[in-house]
């Protein structure tokens, strides 16, 4: 069974919201209609998004750090907001695990975002239906796109490719990979839910230069090792010769 | 959460409607076993019914006022397999229509006796269609309950206690606007009536106190550090996406200083308790005024009440909205 999902990076997501006006952009223009926007240009300003990037500080001044928090609908394994929806309008894939709103059938009641621990549902208050991610279902299967373009347009948006895409089920998708190499975890794992969506946790990258690393040993052009050595930038075979 | 009035008026509404319809079979069944005097079937029982029926009516209207798609509620009532809210919006109508029935039945005097229990004890339609609503009016306590009881994310929901509140309290609403009812429509049952009302606001209060001291020692079981997954004890928000409001915001935070919550837990814990039991005692002595007054201070101390019941549920994804920027 197929399960896709995001996996998002942490260690290099730089907070730069492309992700988040990808998003709008994308989902606002779809066949589901557009995510409506409130007062935009009033002082309260507000409106539907189903993805956000929020920023969070941790530890103490000065030893902190910033992790900007991509957040959105984690497609759960086991989703609680599926079986509280009175009318079937929410509902899982079986297909590819996706969650999704049914437009048509959704009476904005609001009792799925309540039953959501993420705050992941919106109520649209144009439509008055309750929306969230989709991944993207309209534009990942649409085989008038280059495959390469057929992933959800945050994905395809983010410039330091902090957001993966794929099938967290199949054991050897570059997701996977990710969250068993990568130390990828899920949200609130205390709830049961199972989030098909992971995250990468912060890492400190470290590299160690040895200074033979710089220069090479045996260099034959200073094989005679006569005084006074020639400097570390002048040639070595390597640079005059093509092997 | 954000209390939705639409929400507390259905609640405390249906409440006091399905309260009432037990009030009403309560006193015809001691009538029926002669432990209390027959009341004037047409104006107790007939008009009593009608005033539940306009109750559960009104709690409905109010309950479309909370959906963004009213026209869309008849599709609400296809997934009672896994909804609560489903399974209320089935029992919700089944219920008016038994409420009608039994009113209609007293109305019109059909006392057909349809079978005789040991004991020559005659069994007419208006006793079945009370069962039927009896059964029915306990079913709408809990699924309303359930409702929010189901809610694991939701500690201060999640709990036996919320099902036992729903139904403690709005029996003793019920309970208390029929004493109040009874005053002009069948003063003999008054007196039966009020004692109930008090001994059901009394259970309530042990119900709705123990629900009360369980929330004040819950401990949150998702924390900032689950909630992003960093396993640091100094986690602070510098930004939450936006600046301006979002449904986030809205739906899931009451807003209102910490002060105002206190004071209206204080003011429900006196009007929805002791003033109705003051007052009923009164009213029992004689005072019509006092009987009126007693139902409608238990039921603004009830909207209050359930005021409360939103606003202290703390929902886990107010983790993610701690500070705007």
């Amino acid at each position: 069974m197929t399960q896709l999902a995001l996996v998002i990076d942490l260690n290099v997501c730089v907070g730069c919201q492309a992700c988040v006006t990808s998003c709008k952009e994308w989902n606002t223009a779809g066949s589901a209609g557009p995510m409506g926007d409130q007062n935009p240009y009033g002082a309260d300003p507000t409106g539907t998004f189903f993805n956000r990037v929020q920023t969070f500080e941790v530890g103490e001044f000065p030893n902190t750090e910033t992790v900007h928090f991509p957040k959105s609908c984690l497609h759960c394994e086991d989703p609680p907001c599926v079986p509280v929806c009175p009318t079937g309008a929410s509902y899982k894939r079986k297909e590819d695990g996706i969650v999704l709103v049914n437009y048509d059938k959704c009476i904005g009641c609001k009792y799925c975002s309540w039953a959501c621990p993420y705050g992941a549902r919106e109520l649209d208050e144009q439509q008055q239906v309750m929306k969230k991610c989709t991944l993207c279902v309209d534009r990942i299967y649409d085989m008038s796109m280059v495959e390469a373009d057929r992933k959800p347009s945050c994905v395809k948006a983010c410039p330091t490719s902090a957001r993966l895409f794929g099938d967290v089920h199949d054991p050897e998708s570059e997701v996977s990979i990710a969250i068993r190499e990568s130390g990828g975890y899920a949200l609130m794992p205390e709830w049961g839910t199972h989030p098909a969506n992971h995250y990468l946790p912060r890492r400190k990258t470290r590299i160690k230069i040895h200074e033979d690393e710089l220069e090479r040993a045996g260099n034959p052009l200073k094989v005679d090792r006569q005084l006074p050595r020639p400097a570390l930038n002048e040639p070595t075979l390597d640079d005059v010769t093509t092997w | 959460m954000h209390p939705a009035f639409s929400v507390i008026f259905l609640t405390t509404l249906i409440g006091t409607a399905q309260g009432l319809f037990l009030a009403l079979f309560t006193a015809q069944s001691y009538a029926a076993f002669k432990l209390l005097p027959q009341p004037d079937a047409h104006a107790f029982y007939g008009q009593g019914s009608l005033l539940a029926l306009a109750l559960l009516v009104g709690g409905l209207v109010a309950s479309f006022f909370h959906l963004g798609h009213p026209e869309r509620a008849w599709r609400t009532a296809t997934k009672w397999r896994t909804s609560w809210l489903s399974r209320e919006v089935i029992v919700l109508p089944a219920f008016m229509g038994v409420v009608f029935l039994y009113g209609l039945a007293h109305w019109l005097d059909w006392h057909p006796v349809l079978m005789t229990l040991p004991g020559g004890l005659p069994v007419d339609p208006t006793a079945i269609l009370g069962v039927a609503g009896t059964l029915l009016a306990f079913a709408l306590f809990v699924c309303t309950a359930m409702i929010y009881a189901c809610l694991k994310f939701l500690a201060e929901w999640h709990s036996p206690l919320t099902v036992i509140n729903y139904i403690l309290l709005g029996g003793a609403s019920g309970f208390s606007l029929a004493a109040a009812f009874a005053a002009f429509t069948a003063p003999e049952l008054v007196g039966f009536l009020a004692g109930w009302a008090a001994i059901i606001t009394l259970l309530g209060l042990i119900s709705r106190s123990a629900s009360l001291y369980r929330n004040a020692r819950l401990k949150p079981k998702s924390t900032m550090q689950t909630a992003i997954g960093i396993k640091h004890p100094r986690i602070v928000q510098k930004a939450q996406g936006f600046m301006g409001g979002s449904f986030n915001t809205r739906e899931f935070f009451h807003g209102q200083p910490v002060a105002v919550l206190r004071g209206v837990k204080w003011f429900f814990l006196l009007a929805v308790f002791p003033v109705p039991i003051l007052l009923l005692f009164f009213g029992v002595q004689g005072s019509i005024g006092a009987l009126v007054l007693a139902f409608i201070a238990q039921y603004a101390g009830l909207m209050a009440e359930r005021w409360f019941f939103f606003a202290q549920a703390n929902h886990p994804q107010n983790l993610y909205y701690q500070s705007i920027a």
